[in-house]
């Protein structure tokens, strides 16, 4: 069941219409939530220089506490407390852990967060056990919102886009418009200077912290119930946050924008038009033979390694544009 | 670099027999144990699954002890981490071998049963006074009794193409199925399932379209919505899905989240976490086929099973009784056992040939050939209305649409088995 060529010539058609419709809705959403994770790590890392290694375990730490919060109130309430709680463990982390190592330099501090994965890992499974918990939508959320071309659109999806977009803004308003944005941002580049007119830097740094980890339990209140809640989240979540950073910029949350979205589409993209590369080629006149090892390549379906193109395209920016799109550094 | 270090190994188990041998009391001989081996993740993402497996045995081996063992000795379950990995269990079989280990049961990934399959044929030519047999319980690509078929590996599962055709016997009398879409993880197993599928259902119902074929990538799809648009627009009204764990969830959730309306029949919707991250989203529309199901018990006269189910469940906080087919293991590895009257790997496999065994479903059968158990398999729905038991306290349970008897479950092998003279 490969489509055949005549599919680009009919690009107008209301299959192709349909496809691209809801390759666009469906890439958007998966690229805002990625964006809520990686929006944390990019604000630590941009302005602390700490690499959190440990920021998907917050994610996952997030869907967890929303889990246990809400069965014992409600969904609201857990949206509310489980990023708080999680900003909290974050400020404990950077408190007793990250300040303590920061004097050996940034390969210690890696190394502590890179401890604290299997640290968290294993707390998760001691305390909710190895099979994923039941952590599901809100009933008030549970309906479908419009239907289009027989699909219908969950009303869930459209509160997620509606807080990662929030988000966005809030954090944007936040750290350029704000007197507070400007200290913590002064105190990032200048921290002598900021401590000597009288602001405690380290408090800062804390709450910086505090605030990256508690937006990564906010990812995790708004995907556990969307995906699953089970102690892999972290280990399946965690390379492709990596990438959006890298790919963004380090540190820039305009470039993490817009490597969430171009991440999420591409690999949307990718699954529904389902074409090998040779099909491409042949569109345009060349045959490949798919006898040779390249012309092997080339009949892969693109839905077969669309996950893979992230990270392809990773390593091309790497290597063409080391600071990512968006990114202030070279490093 | 291999083989030095096997050299290595080899000398320092060569130093460890001569050590034993100095001591008189050591040696097969004298162990008062049967120590059976389990060779699966027990860290890492599958870490849930393997640890579930794991449970089962021990829990089914203390059943055993408790009846007091298997010609007066016990049973002792040792679990290896293999972190999924072939090369990883290559090496704990080695380290098996050399603690006394003569079953090894494997069965989370058919890569790992096939590597372990050529080990144990290796280690045996090697070793012939030092045998292995190796019980899968789980790996269910075909060759493992065809083509790669070993004399010392038995296979208590269906294997996928024999479950395909108990899918596919029952979706030929389903006259409201006329499109078929199929979508699988891209690895041997998932590939043999579209290919498979495709051949039996084009015989069974050529009047069945495939409307779609579809693998992806194995554990790294975190959102199934583009799929689900191609299903959908596919107009498919039946999937086939081989996909397990938070594949298959994840694959099952976003459908419902889109309000596809289609019947989904999988292998692997039925335990370890899945019924629990489907929920409602599966209801009325997840089957499956299994060997079981905790309402069997409600069907069927099977009171022992009854008291299993409740007791492991109780015992293991929440964790299902799920591996009828490890029971079956067991039951039939004591059987031949007691019928060799000998623990000794050659004249067990032996004994294991062929045999037969009652069970509350019906007769089960180790075919010769191939060592491939022939037993009943049932289709399940997930609904809410279910007889008894509800799966991983969900609210909805599996009720029974289907059985089929072992014998229509039989698919032809290539096998052409080399058996050892002595």
């Amino acid at each position: 069941m490969r489509p055949t060529l005549s599919h680009f010539a009919v690009a107008g058609s209301p299959v192709m219409l349909e496809s691209i419709v809801f390759s666009v809705l469906n890439g958007l959403l998966y690229g805002m939530l990625l964006f809520m994770l990686a929006s944390g790590l990019t604000l630590i890392f941009g302005m602390m220089g700490v690499l959190n290694f440990a920021h998907a375990s917050f994610y996952m730490l997030g869907a967890y506490c929303a889990y246990t919060i809400s069965s014992y109130t409600n969904f609201w309430v857990a949206l509310i407390l489980a990023p708080l709680f999680v900003g909290f463990l974050g400020a404990l982390t950077e408190r007793f852990g990250l300040r303590n190592v920061h004097k050996h330099g940034h390969v210690a501090e890696l190394l502590l967060t890179f401890g604290l994965v299997y640290v968290i890992d294993e707390l998760v499974v001691l305390i909710w056990g190895q099979i994923p918990v039941n952590y599901a939508i809100p009933p008030s959320l549970d309906f479908t919102l419009f239907t289009l071309f027989g699909t219908s659109f969950p009303a869930y999806r459209a509160f997620i886009l509606f807080v990662a977009i929030a988000m966005f803004g809030a954090i944007y308003l936040l750290l350029v418009r704000t007197r507070v944005g400007m200290i913590i941002r002064a105190a990032l580049s200048h921290p002598e200077m900021v401590g000597a007119l009288g602001h405690d830097v380290p408090r800062i740094f804390t709450l910086v912290f505090a605030f990256g980890t508690g937006l990564a339990g906010l990812a995790g209140v708004m995907a556990g119930n969307y995906y699953i809640t089970e102690p892999g989240m972290a280990f399946s979540m965690g390379p492709i946050v990596f990438v959006v950073v890298v790919f963004g910029g380090l540190g820039s949350l305009g470039g993490a924008l817009a490597a969430s979205l171009i991440i999420g589409l591409v690999t949307t993209f990718a699954v529904s038009l389902n074409y090998s590369i040779a099909d491409l080629l042949a569109a345009v006149g060349l045959g490949l033979d798919g006898a040779n090892i390249a012309g092997g390549l080339a009949h892969i379906d693109l839905s077969r390694i669309g996950q893979m193109l992230p990270y392809l395209m990773m390593v091309l920016i790497l290597i063409f544009r080391p600071r990512g799109l968006m990114g202030a550094r070279e490093s | 670099m291999k083989h030095y270090k096997g050299l290595v190994r080899r000398a320092v188990a060569a130093v460890g027999v001569a050590a034993a041998l100095a001591v008189p009391t050591l040696g097969s001989a004298a162990d008062d144990t049967i120590k059976i081996g389990y060779i699966d993740p027990l860290s890492g993402p599958f870490a849930n699954v393997g640890d579930a497996g794991l449970k089962h045995f021990k829990y089914l081996a203390e059943r055993i002890n408790a009846d007091g063992g298997i010609l007066g000795k016990d049973v002792e379950i040792i679990g290896y981490d293999n972190k999924s990995s072939a090369q990883e269990s290559l090496q704990i079989l080695r380290e098996a071998a050399d603690e006394g280990v003569h079953y090894i049961t494997q069965g989370n990934g058919s890569h790992v049963g096939g590597a372990l399959v050529d080990g144990v044929e290796k280690h045996n030519r090697r070793n012939p006074d030092n045998r292995m047999v190796f019980l899968n319980y789980a790996a269910v690509d075909p060759a493992l009794t065809g083509e790669k078929c070993s004399f010392w590996h038995f296979r208590f599962d269906a294997n996928s193409a024999m479950k395909l055709q108990a899918i596919t016997d029952y979706m030929a009398e389903q006259d409201d199925i006329k499109k078929v879409f199929l979508i699988n993880m891209d690895y041997s197993h998932g590939q043999a399932i579209s290919r498979i599928a495709k051949e039996m259902l084009k015989e069974k119902r050529p009047d069945i379209e495939i409307v779609g074929d579809v693998l992806h990538p194995v554990g790294k799809v975190k959102d199934f919505s583009p799929y689900i648009s191609q299903i959908q627009s596919s107009g498919a009204d039946t999937v086939i899905s081989g996909n397990w764990g938070n594949d298959l969830s994840l694959l099952v959730k976003a459908g419902a989240q889109a309000g596809l309306d289609v019947d989904w029949f999988t292998y692997y919707a039925g335990g370890l976490g899945t019924p629990t991250a489907l929920g409602k989203a599966g209801a009325e529309h997840v089957k499956m086929l299994t060997e079981w199901q905790e309402n069997l018990v409600e069907d069927y006269e099977a009171p022992e099973l009854r008291e299993i189910l409740e007791e492991f469940e109780q015992r293991y906080d929440g964790i299902e009784f799920y591996y009828l087919r490890i029971k079956t293991q067991m039951d039939m590895l004591q059987k031949a056992m007691e019928k060799a009257g000998s623990t000794e790997p050659l004249a067990v496999a032996r004994a294991l040939e062929g045999m037969t065994m009652e069970t509350p479903f019906g007769t089960v059968t180790m075919r010769e050939q191939d060592h491939q158990l022939l037993q009943p398999l049932f289709i399940s729905t997930f609904s809410e209305d279910y007889p008894k038991y509800d799966s991983e306290g969900t609210g909805l349970g599996w009720v029974m649409d289907a059985k089929l008897d072992a014998a229509s479950t039989a698919v032809d092998s290539v096998c052409e088995m080399k058996r050892p003279s002595s």
